[in-house]
């Protein structure tokens, strides 16, 4: 909120108050319905777009890309969709969930984590890993889909500890040194700052997770959503991406 | 004894709270593709879940009665603050969010704690085990054996203890022959429950255990993973979920009544 005071404060000086002293209810509210793994960048990129854009505001639902997808497939009021995936947002356009054609607006690599100070002395996906607990994501959901690709194609098998439905529970289970090592997004890895190491993973730039964006058909605001969309693949969208560690 | 009669407006908000409850489960029923249910629930993921629960389950129920019981004993025994505390300590883990749960034992047994290091340097090492899903499951299911059975020793107003030591009888032989069989439809419904609340653990197992087909993914957990993957097969697993659970409470009811008749 102070943040957001502060961003209006100096708007203020500059476009004479206009779109600050517009009461909440008068505002014109967006609906975004984004991908778990978008939740610090969405959030930042929120509030610029509500400081450039007087008179709209934006309301962000988190969550994983296959919940989403069913929550607007009961009816959830999303003025704009963003998956983490191709494959999800390809199930909304085949059930004519979405209008337009969806935009790819930024992409994501896997990375693969271990405790600050790396204990296991893990070198990479080698022999290093054997009789160590190494955490991946759950075959099925975006992030385990691309590490079984990424494993495919460097050739090797993985005998994971465990495989998780959500990135962030892989990452927290490196953070707090259950497991030896992990394989998550490369924007998971930054988030967690110093708890963690990146080891880098050849080739995962072929394993590549695109991230989508599109109007769903029920958008009751469809212009202000397509403002919010021009906002994310514009500039000051692709410079937040990149920031958090997003391919463009 | 003829209770006098309720108002009759009680009626309505009395129904309105069944149907409230009823909604959901029903909506379930409906929303089940019943036709394809035995594939759905013949996979290999779907039976490893159903067979790790059932086995973590009992296993939960077995650990609990062993150290639960006594516990219960003990409280029920207890007076002034240190029987308080430890029936609030008993009772905790009941009401704790489940995610909250995980994390207490993270801190506690996780692999870079004190204790966790201890047992690891003993050759123990819960994480990512079976072990850790019990561990998990009796830390939120044994508190239900230790309220329940503690409830029913300390109303079981007969002296039959009282006059069985005065008979001579040794402690152990009062607590076998006469206290524990006085209080034996308790142990039943506890445990019943201890295995229901074991068989819902979920928050604790994917925060302290993970999910490993086989290893450590219980049926909530793998019910969990198939609602991001495939939505019929979760529904069909929590079908399953509900019937086992609605059979022990069932159970459960039936031993309550049997308690609650004087023999």
């Amino acid at each position: 909120m102070r943040l957001r005071a502060g961003a209006c404060a100096a708007l203020a000086s500059v476009l004479l108050a206009t779109g600050c002293a517009t009461p909440a209810s008068q505002r014109t509210e967006v609906v975004v319905y984004a991908a778990a793994s978008l939740n610090s960048v969405f959030t930042r990129l929120g509030t610029e777009f509500e400081a450039s854009h007087p008179g709209l505001s934006v309301k962000f639902s988190f969550d994983g890309s296959a919940t989403l997808l069913d929550q607007l497939s009961a009816g959830a009021p999303a003025d704009v969709l963003a998956t983490a995936d191709e494959p999800t947002m390809a199930k909304a356009v085949t059930a004519h969930l979405i209008g337009g054609a969806p935009t790819v607006f930024a992409t994501n690599v896997l990375t693969m984590i271990v405790p600050a100070g790396n204990p296991a002395g893990i070198t990479g996906l080698d022999r290093s890993l054997e009789g160590r607990k190494l955490v991946v994501c759950a075959d099925g959901v975006p992030c385990g889909s691309a590490t079984r690709k990424l494993a495919g194609l460097l050739g090797v098998t993985l005998h994971p500890v465990s495989e998780e439905t959500k990135v962030t529970d892989v990452r927290a289970k490196v953070e707090t040194g259950q497991a030896d090592a992990g394989i998550v997004y490369v924007t998971d890895a930054r988030a967690s700052g110093d708890a963690v190491e990146s080891i880098p993973i050849a080739h995962a730039d072929q394993a590549r997770n695109d991230y989508l964006i599109a109007v769903p058909t029920s958008a009751t605001q469809p212009v202000a959503a397509a403002q919010f969309i021009e906002f994310v693949t514009g500039s000051s969208g692709r410079t937040a991406l990149a920031d958090a560690g997003f391919g463009g | 004894m003829i209770r006098p009669a309720l108002p009759r407006w009680v009626a309505v908000p009395a129904a309105a709270a069944a149907v409230f409850l009823a909604v959901p489960l029903l909506a379930m029923l409906v929303r089940v593709p019943w036709v394809r249910l035995p594939a759905l629930l013949a996979t290999p993921a779907a039976l490893d879940a159903l067979g790790l629960s059932l086995r973590t389950c009992v296993l939960t129920t077995a650990v609990s009665l062993v150290l639960g019981l006594p516990l219960a004993l003990v409280l029920s025994r207890g007076r002034g603050r240190w029987a308080s505390f430890g029936r609030i300590l008993a009772t905790v883990p009941m009401v704790l969010p489940p995610v909250v749960a995980g994390l207490a034992l993270l801190v506690a047994l996780g692999r870079r704690t004190w204790l966790g290091g201890t047992l690891a340097s003993a050759g123990i090492d819960l994480a990512f085990t079976t072990a850790a899903v019990v561990v998990a499951q009796t830390f939120v299911a044994m508190p239900y054996l230790v309220v329940s059975v503690e409830g029913a020793l300390r109303s079981a107003r007969d002296r039959y203890d009282v006059v069985a030591a005065t008979l001579g009888a040794r402690p152990t032989t009062v607590l076998r022959r006469v206290t524990l069989p006085l209080v034996a439809p308790a142990i039943g419904s506890g445990a019943a429950l201890s295995f229901a609340r074991a068989l819902g653990e979920f928050g604790a197992t994917i925060t302290f255990a993970g999910s490993l087909q086989g290893t450590t993914r219980t049926l909530p957990l793998e019910i969990y993973l198939q609602r991001e993957v495939d939505t019929d097969t979760a529904i069909a697993l929590s079908v399953v979920l509900v019937a086992i659970a609605a059979l022990l409470v069932a159970a459960t009811a039936r031993l309550g009544r049997t308690g609650s008749v004087p023999s």
